[in-house]
């Protein structure tokens, strides 16, 4: 067995989401979050979610991710099962710089893409120094 | 229906550690604990099943595309598999956080039975890889027709 990896695999930890009727397990995803002079990017691996099951909320503040995964696998038992398949959810605070009504949401190839555009006036602004 | 298959020495061990990772999860997963981190620690994890005609593998790996992963089966039974999720950003940002993985893997596999390298389907859809291997005849479970006499 030659294995040689540099990447970590998915984080199979349970967390207090609200209980969905469906039962069974969230999996926390896990995400990336930058910021740049005009918005914050969040990216978030969800595999196995399409882009119709994705639920991605603004309310109070609150930025909720959720993604529904389809039962794919049906096996009487594994001969090595080293991952879960269930549904994944994650919340965010958003501070208030964000400008709630541009944010968009992109879903591909398994990753989701979230847009937080920031609000005009706290953009950094350069301002030009004049000579005198 | 009895079936004569390969004995795996840990199977039912591994299969009782399970059950019972489970039900710790289940009992203390509510309070966010995570007792029983996954066995495996290679990368991707993945996931072996079989049913009568076929081997299925099956790993995540969001934002891969097929022309970043490489797919063997040589041997019969060993399945390879290597990739490189590559990380693009604009050029200047200020991290919130870095939890997401980015470089490269190689993960070799022992398969549960043999299989005929040439009819090996593999497909990537949302990030999840499905790899569907037909098993070799002398594989597959026969099933014999008892005459009355």
């Amino acid at each position: 067995m030659a294995e040689a990896n540099t990447i970590n695999g998915k984080e199979a930890s349970e967390v207090a989401a609200p209980e969905t009727t469906r039962g069974g397990i969230h999996y926390t995803p896990r995400v990336d979050i930058y910021e740049t002079a005009d918005e914050v990017v969040l990216l978030c691996d969800m595999p196995g979610v399409r882009p119709q099951d994705l639920d991605v909320r603004f309310e109070r503040g609150e930025l909720s991710l959720f993604g529904k995964v389809e039962t794919r696998q049906t096996p009487a038992d594994y001969f090595q099962e080293e991952y879960g398949i269930g549904d994944f959810y994650r919340s965010f605070t958003i501070g208030p710089e964000v400008d709630a009504a541009k944010i968009s949401a992109q879903c591909r190839d398994g990753v989701l893409t979230v847009h937080l555009p920031k609000q005009e006036k706290v953009k950094p602004k350069r301002i030009a120094v004049q000579a005198c | 229906m009895f079936r004569l298959t390969r004995w795996h020495p840990f199977q039912e061990f591994r299969h009782e550690m399970r059950n019972f990772r489970r039900e710790m999860n289940r009992v203390f997963g509510r309070a966010g604990l995570e007792l029983w981190p996954a066995l495996a620690v290679s990368y991707p994890p993945v996931n072996l099943w079989e049913d009568d005609d076929f081997v299925y593998a099956e790993a995540e790996l969001p934002g891969f595309k097929l022309p970043d992963l490489e797919i063997l089966v040589s041997g019969d039974d060993q399945l390879t598999f290597k990739g490189k999720r590559e990380l693009s950003l604009p050029e200047k940002v200020g991290w919130h956080r870095q939890e997401r993985a980015f470089g490269s893997f190689e993960r070799v596999l022992t398969l549960p039975n043999s299989v005929d390298p040439a009819k090996v389907d593999a497909r990537l859809e949302n990030g999840v890889l499905t790899i569907k291997m037909a098993k070799s005849p002398a594989a597959k479970p026969q099933r014999i027709t008892v005459k009355a006499q």
